[in-house]
């Protein structure tokens, strides 16, 4: 019996740990607060694409945090400031190269910012990691229409279904314009990102999640969300984010009813979140980051498992 | 059989596929995190040789496909099946010519193979890696011709033909790798 070895090596351990260091000197620099988020919460998010593991505790259920977004929002509706957590997540069902059901996020939020001036940090915090990358950004319009000829927010479901099918071998029936857009994106855009950092903003009001909407020069309604791409790897997503609480309800409705029509179990709202975002959540970018996919790229590891000390499979 | 959601994919798992017995020889997640999950999976046809890419999404599933792998001894061809038996149990299995395939042209009596079963009946016949076979035609030998280089066509007692040297003979007895076609040197007989 070999499995009670760790799937990474020593240094990389090495390796994770002077990332947390730089990290966290990248923080208090600009006077950016350290907080601990619970672990466990009593609501969890409604994306219908995100699964949430479960936990007993004194005969209650709770759910292990996707993400450290919900408790971080209520600190800044209490006016915590800008803040940041370096924590574990949990996200049901996910392993793979790149996945592991249980991994590191960096979270962080600034009051006062969009999403631009926000990805600028981002830009600077990856290349104190990872000096020399090169920087680009592209709208999500333009990655489309660059690679693929077509506007993704006025295209028809019907047209991304027809261009989908003549490259990718999949059965799918009448789906909706983001299953197609999804399917291009992993399928056909990411390959098509250079090695260094890319962001990627202004994404389709139908993938807002928690980003407010605005127009951009086009007169588009688009989502003021972004994505970096290390490479083809997502690394990190972020949002100016939403403030408007009967909003936000309005989309956590429609995502339960996405999860009832694909027969998904069902998520109560998280109601102290809405409550906090009702009492005045501050005009804010947030952003998460995943830390186990910056060392794969700072430590050339081709699988999460090689930078974890245990991954799934050897629990 | 059992059937299998996409989140059991992985590599070697055997599955049913538009009817046919197929082995997942490659399985990567992709996920948008806030999207929508694919599995992007290579797939090798056991009855075709075939590989090639599908998409799953979450909802998919596929059953099980009753495949496995076996060493078998070669027993004797009858001109239309392949005649192999499995060394613990006695047990004989026939072999017909799709199963077969180019194998054939590979086997002699006795030699260990790895017959796949499928529902029980040999889907695929894959040869030791490395066989020793004797040569039963070529042009004559060129006498202390041992230089490098120069090569011709034998054909061995199974009736495959390969590029072995100037100097093999008629009656020699060759090594091949199976994989390749490649002759690797020469054997000595019994």
């Amino acid at each position: 019996m070999n499995d009670w070895q760790p799937s990474a090596s020593i240094e990389q351990l090495r390796q994770r740990a002077r990332l947390y260091r730089q990290v966290r000197a990248f923080f208090t620099e600009r006077e950016v607060m350290e907080i601990e988020a619970p672990v466990m919460g009593a609501a969890t998010v409604t994306d219908p694409f995100i699964d949430s593991v479960t936990a007993q505790c004194a005969g209650r259920s709770y759910y292990l945090q996707t993400s450290p977004e919900f408790a971080m929002k209520r600190l800044l509706a209490a006016g915590a400031g800008a803040i940041y957590s370096l924590g574990k997540v949990f996200r049901n069902g996910e392993r793979g190269r790149k996945h592991n059901p249980e991994f590191t996020l960096l979270e962080w939020y600034r009051p006062g910012w969009n999403d631009h001036q926000l990805m600028r940090e981002v830009e600077a915090l990856v290349l104190r990691v990872l000096p020399g990358l090169t920087v680009t950004y592209l709208s999500y319009r333009e990655w489309f229409e660059r690679h693929l000829g077509l506007d993704p927010h006025r295209a028809t479901a019907g047209q991304l279904a027809a261009l989908a099918r003549e490259r990718i071998n999949i059965e799918a029936g009448e789906e909706d314009r983001d299953f197609w857009l999804d399917l291009l994106v992993t399928h056909e855009l990411e390959a098509t990102l250079g090695p260094g950092l890319t962001f990627v903003y202004d994404y389709p009001e139908s993938q807002a999640a928690l980003a407010r909407l605005a127009t951009d020069a086009e007169g588009q309604t688009v989502a003021r969300r972004f994505e970096a791409f290390i490479g083809s790897m997502e690394l990190a997503n972020g949002y100016w984010e939403l403030t408007d609480a009967s909003e936000q309800r309005r989309r956590f409705e429609a995502d339960q009813d996405k999860r009832r029509k694909l027969g998904l179990p069902q998520y109560p709202v998280d109601e102290k979140l809405l409550a906090a975002i009702d009492a005045g959540l501050p005009d804010s970018a947030g952003v998460a980051l995943g830390m186990d996919r910056l060392l794969m790229c700072l430590t050339g590891a081709s699988s999460i498992a090689e930078v974890l000390a245990f991954d799934v499979n050897r629990l | 059989m059992a059937t299998y959601s996409i989140n059991d994919f992985r590599v070697g798992l055997k599955v049913m596929l538009d009817g046919d017995p197929c082995n997942i020889v490659e399985n990567e997640l992709v996920k948008p995190g806030k999207g929508q999950a694919f599995n992007r999976v290579k797939l090798r046809n056991l009855k075709t040789g075939r590989v090639w890419e599908r998409t799953f999404r979450g909802s998919e599933n596929l059953d099980g496909a009753d495949v496995a792998d076996l060493d078998m001894d070669f027993l004797y061809s009858d001109g239309e099946f392949w005649h192999f038996m499995e060394p613990t149990t006695f047990e004989q299995h026939q072999a017909d010519k799709a199963a077969v395939g180019d194998a054939a042209k590979w086997l002699k009596e006795q030699d260990k193979c790895v017959i796949t079963l499928f529902n029980g009946a040999p889907l695929a016949v894959t040869p030791p890696n490395h066989v020793e076979l004797e040569v039963v035609e070529t042009d004559p030998g060129l006498k202390g011709d041992t230089a490098q280089g120069g090569t011709k066509p034998a054909t061995l007692s199974t009736g495959a033909v390969v590029k072995v040297p100037l100097f093999m003979n008629q009656g020699d007895v060759v090594r091949v790798d199976t994989r390749t076609g490649e002759y690797l040197g020469r054997a000595s007989k019994d």
